[in-house]
């Protein structure tokens, strides 16, 4: 069943574009044609609201106690998962995020930091998707993946009300109502609710992902914001296992509209175990006929060093589109790829 | 075995057309998605090149498909000889067959002569484009009475091939109009 609700294509979109920006305009300086310079102009108003979100979002933390970091964009590698491939830079890797440094950073005693940085993931373009993409990502000593939920709904609330938005906002044709609380789904139910099979039945068939985007993702965070938790234990490589319930980890995504917009857990301080689990992505990924990442061993030696925490990766890009009811991530950036 | 290069999901894109299980098809919606963490899927709506048939498939990455190469060759109408079409390559002289099935609607636009773009599959030729106008001869239809307002303002008349479409009350068996064929309706009447 496609929707394609949302299916912009942006193959097309992105030829035109690139089409009107051809060598012919005479207009510039640069001898360069005028039509990426209408569309650059007509995304103004976007980037000025994408600021403005960006600044909400620098006083809710620092207003927290929070710490802003900025970590190394350029890593020697970055941490062995299954689907994430790194943009190679010379012998090293642009980071996919900043998850290993911002954890070192923990593990030496900072107990609440965020950083906001672009990352990158190779060929990942779409409606929803840049390959250069602006994640906000945060760290709380102390934190579980519940008290995270909680913190990732003020957050929004606090930039909703900073731009002057209301209590409810317009996605997609929905209308979202902000007010807390919001709503807190288990994968499992997800699965029993909205697909015709369950979360074993799935994984067994290797339909896990086709069934998320398909039948689950499309019907969650239509009238309130809300997380899917509890991610069975291989779907997170880096959360901790719940201890009621070892066959799943303590992971969360959160939806809006259909979109996601974040995915947070209890982070896992064994070194041991993490060990083990990078082996077998890298496993995985060897499998896939896909690049293999080296052990990334100082993060390793460091973790048990890390108290308890919970970390989230939060995607600005989509909070954006989702504040402005955009169709796509080219509507909240001054330059995709193509316009280059 | 060697053969063209092929393609892989991430080379999905709108107008890219591969062959599945045998047969040609166009993507005709495409889009990217990728679970939290999970693998990168391609959702995409192609269409049957023969039949015309959509279909909706998701591919993941590392996929391969091999690319359908289609030949569009301009080729003239020679004769029809029962459900079988003749047309011939204005270059090579080389004479095809195309039956009345996979012509479709376009039969009824075939006169003697026409120049046409033959889209081939292989040796298979799998459709025939015509040129947005043709002109053909009305075959019959009633004469028109003159003064007669009760009549509406279109009436039916059949054409040299068959077809029979809707046209203003002054035509007159023997003449020659011009049909658009992308609505299969009357343009003009042919002033010879």
């Amino acid at each position: 069943m496609l929707g394609f609700s949302n299916g912009v294509n942006h193959s097309s979109e992105s030829r035109v574009r690139s089409a009107d920006c051809g060598m012919e305009g005479t207009d510039t300086r640069h001898g360069y044609g005028h039509g990426s310079h209408l569309i650059l102009a007509g995304r103004k108003k976007a980037l000025q609201q994408r600021a403005r979100i960006l600044q909400e979002i620098r006083q809710f933390f620092i207003g927290n106690g929070y710490l802003e970091v900025e970590t190394p964009h350029r890593i020697p590698a970055p941490a062995p998962e299954s689907h994430i491939d790194a943009v190679p830079s010379s012998t090293w890797f642009l980071h996919t995020s900043p998850e290993l440094c911002m954890k070192r950073m923990m593990a030496a005693g900072y107990e609440k930091v965020f950083q906001i940085c672009r990352c990158w993931r190779e060929r990942e373009r779409g409606a929803q998707h840049l390959p250069e993409f602006t994640l906000l990502e945060w760290y709380r000593a102390g934190g579980d993946y519940r008290s995270l939920m909680e913190e990732c709904e003020e957050l929004i609330r606090f930039v909703a009300t900073g731009i002057g938005l209301g209590q409810n906002l317009i996605f997609r044709g929905f209308k979202i109502d902000l007010s807390e609380p919001w709503k807190r789904i288990f994968v499992k139910e997800a699965f029993q609710r909205y697909s015709r099979t369950t979360v074993t039945e799935a994984l067994e068939k290797n339909l896990f992902d086709e069934i998320m985007v398909q039948d689950i993702e499309p019907k969650l965070g239509l009238r309130k914001p809300t997380f899917i938790h509890d991610y069975p234990a291989q779907r997170g490589a880096l959360a901790r296992l719940k201890q009621e319930d070892p066959t799943v980890a303590e992971r969360f995504e959160l939806y809006m509209g259909g979109l996601e917009l974040a995915n947070g857990f209890s982070e896992l301080v064994d070194s041991e175990e993490q060990r083990k689990r990078f082996l077998m992505e890298n496993e995985n990924r060897k499998a896939r006929g896909k690049p293999i990442y080296s052990m990334p061993d100082r993060f390793l030696a460091e973790l048990d060093d890390m108290p308890p925490s919970a970390g989230i990766a939060l995607g600005v890009d989509r909070l954006v589109m989702v504040f402005l009811d955009v169709k796509t991530i080219d509507e909240v950036v001054a330059f995709t790829p193509e316009e280059l | 075995m060697e053969g063209p290069p092929m393609y892989t999901a991430s080379d999905l894109r709108k107008g890219l057309k591969v062959i599945i299980d045998g047969e040609p098809y166009i993507v005709t919606a495409f889009e990217f998605s990728k679970p939290g963490k999970g693998q990168a899927l391609y959702r995409s709506k192609l269409r049957n090149m023969i039949t015309g048939l959509s279909i909706d498939r998701t591919y993941r990455e590392g996929e391969t498909f091999e690319p359908a190469s289609l030949e569009e060759r301009v080729m003239q109408f020679l004769y029809k000889e029962g459900d079988h079409y003749h047309f011939m390559d204005n270059e090579t002289y080389e004479q095809i067959i195309i039956s009345e099935e996979s012509l479709g609607e376009t039969k009824n636009f075939l006169i003697d002569n026409l120049n046409v773009k033959v889209l081939l599959f292989g040796d298979r030729a799998i459709g025939v484009e015509l040129p947005n106008f043709v002109n053909l001869r009305v075959i019959t239809t009633e004469p028109w009475v003159r003064g007669d307002t009760s009549k509406a303002d279109f009436k039916p008349a059949t054409l040299e091939t068959g077809y029979v479409l809707r046209v203003p009350p002054f035509i007159e068996e023997g003449e020659l109009i011009t049909i658009d064929t992308r609505t299969g309706e009357f343009s003009k009447r042919v002033k010879e």
